[in-house]
């Protein structure tokens, strides 16, 4: 079970980089928990600057914009 | 939108560096001959509605079917110009050029890696908090974020397309010019004490942020982040852009000459700071308020009071204060707001002195 955390305020790009990760796992049969973070202080002190940030597993793995699929399909396996 | 669709079209799947660079070259080329061909382009669109072309109404599509195109295409040239050159900047690195640089040079050059690193305000939070909490001087955080927002891409190659390359440039220089003074003059004022609580508790030291890995990038990957820039804009800031250029339609064909002159004009010694506060409740982006400005220009109004209206509606925007709340207290914002109010101020009388 991988444990999945989304860092960003809301916006668009956030919601639409939750939706790829569950897209990108269930093609993958990868169980995940996505967890989505807003509230500033937590991203701030997740090391995030800019947004949407992903975390695997507790470690942040990226930051802004949407993530490329190719790697998103390397963090989770 | 042609920068786009061609390359859905014959974007190679062998994702070879060379097929893409031909296929940019030639997108390029493309946009070149379409774009020269939009003048002719609106006079027929014009010419087949049963319009008299000298009218009101004329005048106002003439204007709208000629600049809507012009801007649309201006737009995805830079932005995705912009997006290609952003992907070798990112906020981590500003970061790390930033932290730890004397305030001074440390302010002119957060201000102008302000228009080169991405950023969206909705992450000016997470932003503000990772260059404070890693040693950046507060008056050089606060140059980045007045530079970011105010200085961007679309302001600058909107003024360059509707109103001229030196409107632009002058926007260039002073823009750069009061986010440098204002970040110095808050950071002499250490305000430090006044950031909210927990700031300070990161600030402090308490929590190490983890750096993201640095992640090398390809030269396709760098064009494809430059289409993401395109569609991502676009899809931001298009119905914005139609407003706008449809309320400067609507000036430009139906407002008489003179009625600018008189409210707007340099002798009205008050329109300037009506205008950066009429600006600060005003929240749409460069996109929507350019288009306005030309035909505010173009009906006599005062090039210095245009300029303060639209970096006041840029810059000192209600929404972007109210994230920023989060982490300053209500006296920071106050002092935020004054320092660039009155740069602001300073810029629009300067110039109704000098043109």
């Amino acid at each position: 079970m991988k444990q999945v955390k989304v860092y960003g305020p809301g916006c668009k790009r956030c919601e639409t980089t939750e939706k790829m990760i569950k897209d990108v796992a269930s093609r993958l049969g990868v169980d995940v928990e996505v967890d989505k973070v807003t509230d500033m202080a937590q991203i701030a002190k997740a090391g995030v600057m800019s947004t949407p940030g992903i975390a695997v597993d507790g470690k942040l793995v990226h930051a802004g914009g949407l993530p490329d699929e190719t790697k998103l399909e390397a963090w989770l396996k | 939108m042609t920068i786009n669709t061609e390359f859905v079209a014959e974007g190679p799947k062998k994702n070879s560096a060379l097929v893409w660079t031909v296929g940019v070259i030639l997108c390029a080329i493309i946009w070149w001959l379409v774009y020269g061909q939009l003048i002719p382009f609106s006079e027929s669109i014009v010419s087949l509605v049963p319009i008299e072309r000298n009218s009101h109404l004329g005048e106002a599509l003439v204007f709208f079917f000629y600049d809507t195109p012009k801007v649309m295409m201006l737009l995805t040239l830079i932005v995705f110009a912009m997006g290609v050159v952003r992907s070798f900047f990112s906020p981590e690195k500003t970061r790390a050029l930033l932290s730890g640089k004397r305030e001074g040079a440390g302010n002119v050059m957060s201000a102008s890696l302000g228009i080169l690193t991405p950023f969206c305000s909705c992450s000016a939070v997470p932003l503000f908090i990772g260059f404070v909490s890693a040693g950046v001087p507060l008056g050089v955080t606060f140059s980045f974020l007045i530079a970011a927002p105010m200085v961007n891409e679309v302001a600058l190659i909107l003024l360059f397309g509707l109103v001229g390359w030196q409107v632009a440039a002058v926007y260039l220089v002073f823009g750069l010019s009061i986010a440098i003074v204002a970040g110095w003059v808050i950071g002499r004022l250490h305000l430090e004490g006044w950031l909210q609580d927990w700031v300070r508790d990161i600030h402090s030291g308490a929590s190490v942020p983890a750096a993201v890995v640095d992640e090398q990038l390809s030269l396709v990957d760098r064009y494809k982040l430059g289409i993401e820039a395109v569609r991502e804009i676009f899809g931001r800031v298009w119905v914005w852009i139609i407003l706008g250029i449809g309320m400067g339609a609507a000036i430009h064909g139906y407002v008489p000459e003179d009625l600018m002159a008189s409210i707007m004009g340099a002798d009205a010694w008050w329109s300037v700071p009506a205008a950066v506060v009429l600006g600060i409740p005003m929240y749409t982006n460069a996109a929507g308020v350019i288009p306005i400005v030309e035909a505010l220009l173009g009906k006599g109004a005062a090039l210095g009071t245009v300029l303060a209206f639209m970096m006041s509606v840029i810059a000192l925007s209600l929404p972007e204060m109210i994230i920023l709340r989060q982490v300053l207290t209500l006296k920071l914002i106050a002092v935020f707001i004054g320092v660039v109010g009155i740069g602001i101020l300073a810029v629009g009388f300067l110039f109704n002195l000098i043109f």
